[in-house]
This record gives C-alpha cells, sequence and structure tokens, in this order.
C-alpha cells in the first residue's frame, strides 16, 4: 500500500449517479443540509447501466482516484434490469484492475436509493476517508502500454 | 495428416460441395505458414500444409469470406470450432455457405521455445512420434515435442469439436485443464507485485494491433478506437487514453465471448501474455456467475448480457484474500 | 462555432450564501465556447427567465448552463423558456450547485471552487449537445385483451365502457375461465356463476366488445401504440354465425365417453358439446380429437339434427389480422400437475382430488348435481382431509417457490360449506401457516373454527395410503402436540399450488414482456407500477401477474383497463427523444444490445452498404424503435464498438464531463 506523503492530500472522485434513485438520493443529501467532502463530483446518468468501464478508466487516465457509481438498489432499477448488469459489468471491471495491481479501494458500487439521503452522504465521506488514504493514483495513470 | 486433408479438400472441390478452400500456406520457413484461400486443386498441391506450426485460427477470416459468393471449405482445430460457434451466435458468419471439416489437434509447436534452446538456421523440422529432428544450417538437432510445445496447447481446454459438418478421425473430449493456474498464481501475489508484473508487461507494449487483428472476438466492423463518436478515439501518441487502457478495454469488451483461443498471445511480437487478462474474466466468470463456455454453443446468453437476482455484488472484489 | 451562455443564480441565497456566485459567473466566462455569463438572485423566476430569453436572442446562443437547483427541479422549466425563444430544449444544461454543492459545503472557497467545476463540466457537455426533437407515433383505438377470465372480462368491459373496442381472445370455446367452475366464492359465499355470468353476458352484447373465443395470437408485431396482433381462430366445425345454441347436437351426438375437462374429467361429455349451459358464445363446438366424422367419416349425426345448417366439417383453422394500440395480458392461471407427488396418492385413489375438483363435485351443475359424493362409490363422505400448500412454498424443485395465496382461504370455504350441508362429516385441515391478510378474511376463517368446528392441525400431512376397506389412512403430524396422527378418511382434498398458464411464456415472448423464473409477467415497477410490463403498451391483469384472489383481480383488472384507456385516449404518443440510436456504419449486428434491452426497442435489418470499391455488402445492423426505447442506455455498454448510443448522455458527452471533473 502506497504511504500517503501529502496530508493535505485532496483526492478528485467522481460519482456516476442514476438519475431515478442515487442522483435524487444525492439531492435529498442537500436538501437535508448533510455534509459530505467537495471532492466528490457528480456526473448523472440515466441508469447505472449507462456507465461504461471506458468512462471509469478515463477518469483514473485523467487524474481520478476514485470511482463511485450509485444506482437503484437490485430489484428496484427504474429500467427493471439496468443495475443487474451494471452490477455485474463492475464485478468484473473492479476484478479486473485487482487483478493489475490496482488499489481496491479506489473503486466502489454502493446502491442508494431517492430517500437514502443519509446514506449517500455517510457513502461519500466514507470513501473519500478511503481514498485518501491510498494516497494520489498513479498505478492507473502509468499503466503504460507503449515502449518506454 | 497434411495428405489426407489435401486430399480430403481436393474431392470436396471436385464434387462441387465447395468452391474454395480456407487452411494454411507454406511460408519461406519451416515453421511460418499463414492462412490463406486455395481456389483449386493445384494451388493446394502447391502450398497446402498441416503440421505442427499450422496454429492460426481460421475461424475469423470466414467472416468476409462466407459473405462472399459459393461455399468455402475450411479445416477447423477444435479450439477453433469454439470461436467459430462464437462467430455464429453473433451473426457474423454465414453458416449456409461454409463447410467445416474438423481435424484433430495434438497441440501446436512453438518456434519461439525451440529457438530459445539456441538453435538457428532451421532448414526443416520433423517430427516422429514425439521427437523433433531439426535440420539446421549447423547440422541436425534433436529435440522432445513436449518441450516445444505451446504454451496453450499445454494447457488445451477441449479436443472436442462443438461444430463441424464432417469429421476426420476421432473426436476428443473436453478436458480437465488446468489453464487458470498462472491466472491464480497472479492472483496470490500482492498488488504491488501484480502491479509490477503487469507494468513490465504492458509497457512493452507496441500498438501493433496484432491482438486485435489477430482475435476473433474482436471483430467489430470498425473498433471502438477508431469510433470518432466514441469519445476515446484519440491519435495523439503520447500518454493518450488509449495507450494506457487499451488492453483493459479490450479485454473487457471480449469478455463473456473469449473463447481462450490464445491468438492474442500467440502473435503478439513482444511476448505479452495477454491471454492472462481474457482468463482472468473467464476465471471470474466461472467462479461468480457458474461454468461458461463461449463458443460451447450458439443459444446460451453471454454471461454480461445476463444476470440474476441473486449475483454478488461488486464489493466481492474487496472482500477476497491478498491485498 | 458554439455561442454558449452561462447563467448562476443565487437562489437566494441557498446557494449564493456559501458559493461566491460572481467568481463563478467570471471564471466560467472565460471557457471555451462561453459568450455571456451573468449571474440573478432568482434564475427561475419570471424575471429570470425572461434575462436566459433574453440572452439567447441577444446573443444568438447555441446553448446555455444553468448552475442552479437540481435538475430536477427546474430542468423543465428552463428547457420550456429556451423553446419559447427558439432554442431546442435540449440544448440546456444544468449544473447543480445547489443541493449538490452550496448545501453540503459550509467552506465558501471550497464550494465556490466546486461550483465552477461543476460550471465546466456542463459546459464541456453542452458543447456537445444536440438538438433533439421528440418523435410522435399513432395510437390504434383498438385494445386486445389475451384471456377471457374474470380479469380478461373486466378490463375489457372498463375499456369499452370508455368508448373503445376491445377484442378478446380466449383459447377456450368459452369465455369465462376458472370462475365459471368455481361453486362459491369467499368470505361472502355468493355464488360464483350468479355474479359472473351477468358479466359475461354484458360481454357478449357490448357491441364495442368482440370476443375471439377458441382463438389463440399467433403472432405480435410492433409496438406501443401500434402493434400488429394475428390471432388464429381455431376450427370449430361449426359456424359461429349460424349456431342457435339449443344444443340438440350435444345430446344426440353418438360419442358419449369424452373425458368433460369443464368438470376437470369427473364425468363424461359428447364429441360435439357446449361447455357449460351459461358459455359465452353458447355455440357447440366439435373436438376433433374424438369425432367419429372427422376422425373416420363415419356419423355426421350433428349435421343432421341441426336445423340451422351450422355444421361444417370442412372448417379450417382461420387468421385473423388486427392493429391494436393497447395489449392487456390476462392469461391466468392453472392448478400444477401432482404427478411428483405420488406421497397424496393422487393419481392411484379416486377420492384423494384437487380443491378446483372439490368445487365441481360440490357444484349445483357438476357431476353430482350439487349432492357431495366420493367420486369411487358415490356414497357420501363422513372424513374429509384437507392438505395445504401442496406445492406452494416448496423448496425443492418438485414444486413451486411461492404462496399461491387463495388456497387458506378457499379451504376454509369448503370446510364451512361442508359442514353447513353435511353437519356429520368431520373435516380436518393440515396447515403450515394460515394466511388470511384480506378484508373480513381472518373473521371467516375463525369463524370456520370456531362457529362450524372445523378441526385445524398444525402439521403436514406425509402420507396418504388408500387402503383395501375403501377408507383412506392419512398418516400425519401435529407439530402443536408433537403427536404422529393416523386419520382414517374418506377423502382426502388436496390445496394445489397454481402456477401461470403455459401459454404465458410463449406469449411473453411474443410480446418482448419480461417474466420471473416461475414465468409470472413481471411489471414495471413492483411498487408504482403493478399492472404495466415493462414493455410499453403491455398492461398485466389478474393471475398472470402473481396468484389473486377474484377481488384482487377484479381491481388489477381495472387498473390495468385505466391504464390502457389513458394510452388509448391519445391521438398519438410524445416519444423521449434521449434515447439510443444505432450508427450502422459501425455496428457489427451481434445482438449483444437486442439481449440486454428490457423493452424489445432494438431489431436487426440487413442493409446494403456500398463498400470503398464499389461494390456493395449486405450487412445486419441494430435499429432502436424510438417509440419503444426508453432511455436506460443498457445498450450502449453491452456494444463493443461504440456504435450504439445514447442521445443526451452520449459516450462523448459524458467522456467531456470526466475529462472537465478530472482536469
Amino acid at each position: 500500500m502506497q504511504v500517503n506523503e501529502n496530508k493535505d492530500f485532496e483526492p478528485v472522485i467522481v460519482a456516476f449517479c442514476c438519475n431515478w434513485c442515487s442522483y435524487a438520493g444525492a439531492d435529498l443529501s442537500g436538501t437535508n443540509r448533510l455534509n459530505y467532502p467537495a471532492n466528490v463530483k457528480i456526473i448523472r446518468v440515466p441508469c447505472s447501466c449507462r456507465v461504461n468501464p471506458m468512462f471509469i478508466l478515463r477518469a483514473f487516465q485523467k487524474g481520478a482516484d476514485g470511482v463511485i457509481l450509485c444506482g437503484c438498489h437490485p430489484g428496484d432499477c427504474h429500467y427493471t434490469s439496468g443495475n443487474y448488469y451494471a452490477r455485474r459489468r463492475m464485478t468484473l471491471l473492479f476484478s479486473m484492475l485487482d487483478f493489475l495491481g490496482i488499489e481496491r479501494d479506489r473503486t466502489r458500487v454502493e446502491w442508494v436509493s431517492a430517500a437514502e439521503g443519509a446514506k449517500f452522504a455517510a457513502t461519500m465521506n466514507e470513501f473519500v476517508e478511503s481514498v485518501k488514504k491510498l494516497g494520489k493514483n498513479r498505478r492507473l495513470e502509468d499503466l503504460r502500454c507503449r515502449k518506454q | 495428416m497434411q495428405k489426407a486433408i489435401i486430399e480430403k479438400a481436393k474431392l470436396l472441390l471436385a464434387d462441387g460441395t465447395v468452391n474454395r478452400v480456407i487452411g494454411w500456406k507454406k511460408g519461406d520457413f519451416a515453421y511460418d505458414s499463414t492462412p490463406a484461400v486455395f481456389n483449386s486443386a493445384e494451388e493446394l498441391d502447391k502450398d497446402f500444409v498441416y503440421d505442427d506450426f499450422t496454429a492460426a485460427n481460421v475461424s475469423k477470416y470466414l467472416i468476409k469470406e462466407s459473405q462472399k459468393e459459393g461455399r468455402v471449405l475450411v479445416f477447423l482445430k477444435p479450439c477453433d470450432t469454439y470461436s467459430f460457434n462464437q462467430l455464429i451466435k453473433e451473426h457474423r458468419i454465414n453458416r449456409d455457405n461454409v463447410y467445416i471439416v474438423g481435424i484433430e489437434c495434438g497441440g501446436k509447436l512453438d518456434i519461439e521455445k525451440i529457438k530459445a534452446k539456441g538453435i538457428s538456421g532451421i532448414q526443416s523440422i520433423t517430427n516422429n512420434d514425439g521427437t523433433l529432428t531439426i535440420e539446421t544450417l549447423y547440422g541436425t538437432e534433436s529435440v522432445s515435442a513436449d518441450d516445444a510445445m505451446a504454451e496453450r496447447c499445454l494447457t488445451c481446454k477441449s479436443k472436442k469439436h462443438v461444430v463441424y459438418d464432417e469429421l476426420m478421425g476421432e473426436d476428443g473430449d473436453v478436458l480437465d485443464s488446468n489453464r487458470f493456474d498462472q491466472v491464480a498464481e497472479l492472483e496470490n501475489m500482492t498488488a504491488e507485485e501484480r502491479y509490477e508484473f503487469w507494468r513490465s508487461q504492458l509497457s512493452k507494449c507496441i500498438r501493433c494491433n496484432a491482438c486485435r487483428n489477430v482475435c476473433p472476438a474482436c471483430s467489430c466492423e470498425n473498433c471502438v478506437f477508431d469510433n470518432p463518436n466514441s469519445g476515446i478515439a484519440n491519435k495523439a501518441p503520447a500518454d493518450s487514453f488509449e495507450e494506457n487502457m487499451f488492453h483493459i478495454i479490450r479485454a473487457f469488451h471480449v469478455a463473456g465471448r473469449c473463447t481462450d483461443c490464445g491468438e492474442c498471445s500467440r502473435v503478439c511480437p513482444q511476448n505479452i501474455p495477454l491471454h492472462l487478462l481474457n482468463r482472468k474474466f473467464i476465471k471470474d466468470i466461472n467462479e461468480l456467475y457458474g461454468e461458461y463456455q463461449a463458443g460451447a454453443d450458439t443459444e446460451s446468453r453471454a454471461p454480461l448480457t445476463n444476470y440474476t437476482q441473486n449475483d454478488c455484488e461488486p464489493s466481492v472484489v474487496h472482500e477476497r484474500g491478498v491485498e | 462555432m458554439q455561442r454558449i451562455g452561462v447563467f448562476v443564480c443565487h437562489c437566494g441565497t441557498n446557494i449564493a450564501a456559501t458559493v461566491d456566485v460572481k467568481a463563478v459567473a467570471e471564471a466560467l466566462q472565460h471557457e471555451p465556447g462561453v459568450v455571456i455569463s451573468k449571474e440573478y438572485q432568482y434564475m427561475c423566476s419570471e424575471a429570470g427567465q425572461n434575462l436566459v430569453k433574453d440572452a439567447i436572442k441577444e446573443y444568438n446562443l447555441s446553448g446555455i448552463v444553468i448552475c442552479s437547483c437540481s435538475p430536477r427541479m427546474h430542468e423543465n422549466t428552463f428547457r420550456k423558456a429556451a423553446a419559447s425563444v427558439g432554442l431546442n430544449p435540449y440544448l440546456v444544461e444544468v449544473a447543480n450547485i445547489r443541493e449538490q454543492c452550496s448545501w453540503i459545503h459550509k467552506d465558501m472557497e471550497e464550494a465556490t471552487e466546486k461550483a465552477i467545476i461543476l460550471g465546466r463540466a456542463a459546459i464541456a457537455k453542452v458543447h456537445l449537445n444536440a438538438p433533439l426533437t421528440a418523435g410522435e407515433s399513432p395510437v390504434a383505438k383498438r385494445a386486445l385483451v389475451i384471456g377471457g377470465g374474470i380479469a380478461g372480462i373486466q378490463t375489457a368491459l372498463d375499456i369499452a365502457d370508455a368508448g373503445f373496442d376491445v377484442d378478446i381472445v380466449e383459447k377456450e370455446p368459452t369465455i369465462g375461465g376458472k370462475m365459471t367452475q368455481i361453486d362459491k366464492t369467499f368470505p361472502t359465499l355468493d355464488c360464483a356463476a350468479c355474479i359472473l355470468t351477468p358479466k359475461m353476458v354484458e360481454c357478449s352484447q357490448n357491441e364495442k366488445i368482440h370476443i375471439h373465443s377458441y382463438s389463440e395470437v399467433s403472432d405480435v408485431k410492433g409496438f406501443v401504440g401500434n402493434f400488429t396482433v394475428t390471432i388464429k381462430k381455431k376450427a370449430r366445425f361449426v359456424d359461429e354465425t349460424k349456431c342457435t345454441g339449443c344444443g340438440l347436437c350435444t345430446e344426440k351426438c353418438p360419442q358419449k365417453k369424452v373425458p368433460n375437462l369443464f368438470n376437470l374429467g369427473l364425468d363424461y361429455r359428447r364429441a360435439i358439446y357446449i361447455p357449460f349451459a351459461q358459455a359465452v358464445p353458447k355455440v357447440a363446438t366439435i373436438d376433433a380429437d374424438y369425432c367419429n366424422m372427422l376422425k373416420n367419416g363415419k356419423c355426421g349425426v350433428c349435421a343432421k339434427v341441426c336445423s340451422a345448417g351450422a355444421i361444417n366439417y370442412e372448417q379450417k383453422d382461420e387468421y385473423i389480422e388486427q392493429k391494436y394500440g393497447a395489449i392487456i395480458v390476462a392469461t391466468g392461471y392453472n392448478p400444477i400437475k401432482l404427478d411428483k407427488y405420488d406421497e397424496f396418492a393422487y393419481s392411484q385413489c379416486p377420492d384423494v382430488v384437487t380443491s378446483l375438483e372439490l368445487e365441481r363435485l360440490m357444484n349445483a351443475a357438476g357431476p353430482n348435481g350439487g349432492t357431495l359424493l366420493r367420486p369411487s362409490d358415490k356414497s357420501h363422505p363422513h372424513t374429509i382431509v384437507f392438505v395445504q400448500c401442496v406445492g406452494s412454498r416448496c423448496d425443492d424443485s418438485k414444486g413451486k417457490p411461492y404462496c399461491s395465496k387463495i388456497c387458506c382461504m378457499y379451504t376454509a370455504k369448503h370446510a364451512m360449506l361442508i359442514r353447513e350441508k353435511y353437519p356429520d362429516t368431520d373435516v380436518y385441515v393440515f396447515y403450515i401457516d394460515v394466511r388470511t391478510p384480506g378484508k373480513n378474511f381472518d373473521e371467516f376463517y375463525r369463524r370456520a373454527v370456531e362457529q362450524y368446528g372445523v378441526h385445524y392441525i398444525k402439521g403436514m400431512v406425509g402420507k396418504v395410503t388408500p387402503k383395501s376397506d375403501g377408507k383412506i389412512d392419512v398418516q400425519a403430524s401435529d407439530l402443536l402436540s408433537n403427536e404422529q396422527l393416523h386419520i382414517d378418511a374418506d377423502m382426502v382434498v388436496l390445496a394445489t399450488a397454481i402456477e401461470p398458464d403455459k401459454t404465458a411464456r410463449p406469449l411473453a415472448t411474443m410480446l418482448t414482456a419480461s417474466m420471473d423464473t416461475n414465468d409470472f409477467f413481471t411489471e414495471a415497477h413492483a411498487k408504482l407500477r403493478p399492472v404495466e410490463s415493462p414493455t410499453a403498451g403491455i398492461f398485466l391483469s389478474g393471475a398472470c401477474q402473481g396468484p389473486k384472489d377474484i377481488p384482487e383481480t377484479v381491481a388489477q383488472a381495472g387498473a390495468a383497463a385505466s391504464k390502457a384507456i389513458g394510452l388509448l385516449c391519445k391521438d398519438s404518443i410524445t416519444c423521449n427523444p434521449c434515447v439510443a440510436h444505432s450508427d450502422e456504419l459501425m455496428c457489427n449486428g451481434c445482438s449483444s444490445c437486442e439481449k440486454v434491452c428490457p423493452y424489445g426497442a432494438i431489431t436487426y435489418l440487413d442493409k446494403e452498404f456500398r463498400m470503398p470499391d464499389r461494390t456493395t455488402k449486405i450487412r445486419r445492423v441494430a435499429s432502436v424503435n424510438p417509440a419503444v426505447c426508453q432511455g436506460c442506455g443498457a445498450c450502449t455498454v453491452a456494444c463493443p464498438s461504440g456504435a450504439m448510443d445514447l442521445n443526451g448522455f452520449s459516450n462523448s458527452q459524458i467522456m467531456a464531463e470526466v475529462d472537465a471533473i478530472c482536469k
């Protein structure tokens, strides 16, 4: 595990939130004034199944230190099955990143309903903390496949 | 074997079953045959070869060939039939235009392994019941065929032809292969070790696209990296997204579709063990969603276009043993 | 060249107290493409909207970004404002700097910085926004109800009532379904036929309702508002338009040994038959498996006696094609087959019956004219054992994992009716739990126990063994007293699990409607859209969606009808323009997208392409029906080549947002 050399390290966190549950959950945590760090920037997608692994890899390559995907709870997807596909895709992608030696705690999937403002804030707090501990994402930024 | 195959091809050409043949053509050396189309008995006699080095999986060529006029004859090794089936499942091959003759395969040899023994100037290689007699410019060498066997063939998953119109010889069985051992070995390393391993491997990549071009699953009309609307096509050479993430995305795109034919690693000029990325996905799929062999049939739903309500959560990755 | 306007809202102090809105507006002014950046106290107010509208006109803006509250709140407001001055509403993006910024952060510097980044991401996205136009698709003003049981009947009546034409397709010769076979209904004990048959007659008399009995759906094409359905009218060898339903043929037919399926094979009928007296349509049908004339050309009695000349041995299956705007599935249920339950001796002993068979045995129109007699020797039973949950709540592959829901109540009903009519009969009920949620249900069950003296025993029946003296040995355990019991019974009644009709699965495939692992149709949302299928234009009525009793079925039938009416009322439906589309040049036709589409919106066509060498090539490519696509984007990720993309949330748009945030 990388040692955090900079105590003031502020990670860049990208959160993909599905429009129907998690984005609404994020709005709710705002309405209830539940704090979470400003490191988290949310990108709205219609459904967790819209999140292409390429988006996540792109975020890491462009300098994100952590990526979290939030969707409706399994069984509650607005489109009935979207989050089930997302679940498989993300499981396999995260496993692959782990296989490549990328720190596991940089990626996460969390199911947050539109009523779970508190859960959204708590999840983000936790996630930012765990990414902070890992420090800057260097491994995925530098997983080169070109001649050095 | 080669003789019998040529005879079979001539017969099928003569009786009008097919009007051309896909197979392997002699190269400049004894070990560098390439896939080719043969239009006549003369061409077959002249150049057709089937030996320990005709390793190429020719199923991918059928995407183009099967769209042309008339039926084409193809000789498929057991592992090639899986790729063929997968392509049928994805509606890429016109089955009616293909006549498949399944041929036996006892494993193919890797010339690099022979060269690694310090043998050079190779003129010819003959296999006599497992012993290779190699005539070189500098004399005759003898090597055991097992020692020269390609990595992928040492962990062969199946000797069974899953699709054919006709079979030459006996059909084999699906094998109890230990092909995931190497993946497991990597899994058991620390994250740091894994990272170092892959970084050093992937850094060798020269982005020649050989893996993409040979892969039967990587058969898109246009690759996403060449798709101007994908948001990722980027021709700037240094530090681009493509440079960094190509192999992860490629592996993800073929996940659940890759039959584990091993062509990617075979053709890689830098000898990057690319097949391990694909095998990692296959191993995960087998462990998390149940055994699945792409290409074993043409109907089943691929694991990534399928789900159950009780699938494991992505956190399963975090809960695994070694970090 | 893009001309983008940025509008930063103070939201009173909601945003301005934590975010330096002036600094945000200033910072975003310098983003590429931005020609104007303004802040204002309440952007959603009339004055704020005018500010936006004026700026669009004045600067001829090609896209706008509103930095304000959540898009879930006011995206529509600003889209409308933009549209009112001629800017395509889909060229509006909202950066959420209230709920996701000012309200959750306390530090002004931090919040301002984040607001600027969120604004940048929105600007990056709006650069790639394309003007979208919501398509419209016409609605055929006719509904199809598949299944003519009480669910289908109720749905059809309600839709007809609203003034729309409805066709009912029923596979049996008569509508009415399972309810016609039921004797009395719980918890009121009124007679099923008395409340059902008037509705059946209403159906036949309503000029808006067209009944296709003895028919099946053989093909479905199209999509919401625009389905084309092929209905197969099976040959019944009787001209429906001529038959008067006098029934003379059914008395004269010499083939007397045909199992009467309406009475579940408990007695016999003729080869030409009318299922029961109140059948609708009241038309005879010839059973081709038994008719001597059809089998070997020797008979023709029915044709001779029919004064209406309705018999036609030459009749063939007929196919009709019709357009519908909405389809309601009401395919209902059946009791499961009991062949895997040898322990209950169902197939060995005629006196072991299912609950539905008991309904027929007790029915005045049943095989015994309403007197409860043992099927074996027509004697009066003195001890009757009811076994609950036969095949329900099973964790093995023999039965069903779910609760069939209706059995507890109908068993209480049976027990009560028997005790009332034959007070000398002992009734035992073996149960796991008694489940009575429903209005007046628990009272009803308690009446059975308390007033009618039905013996309820908690425990399962292990084995049922017919004895040589005609009695039946029932071996069971009483879980409360922890005793093994043997009961010498005269009859055993099995509360058989119910399952969806076998026709449901192939039908679901035709409709591209989704089903669960038990073959029940799944609803669009388990809580909020319980009568709609995820596939637009398909509605669910009755037990095809899950086990239900009659009042629930009728309620759901009405709800399905009202949803269908809501659709049929419209002349055309506006489609969501944020739908997927496929780039034919990039598409491989591999079918990955089709597999993950929950709506069946993706089809394939063979398209001719001109190649660079001037030859043409035919390739299979995906095509998305925008009227059916709901815009989830599952297909876009399944597509390896990136050919499939989503309007409003395209790959490049999301990538641009990612880049802007991670920069």
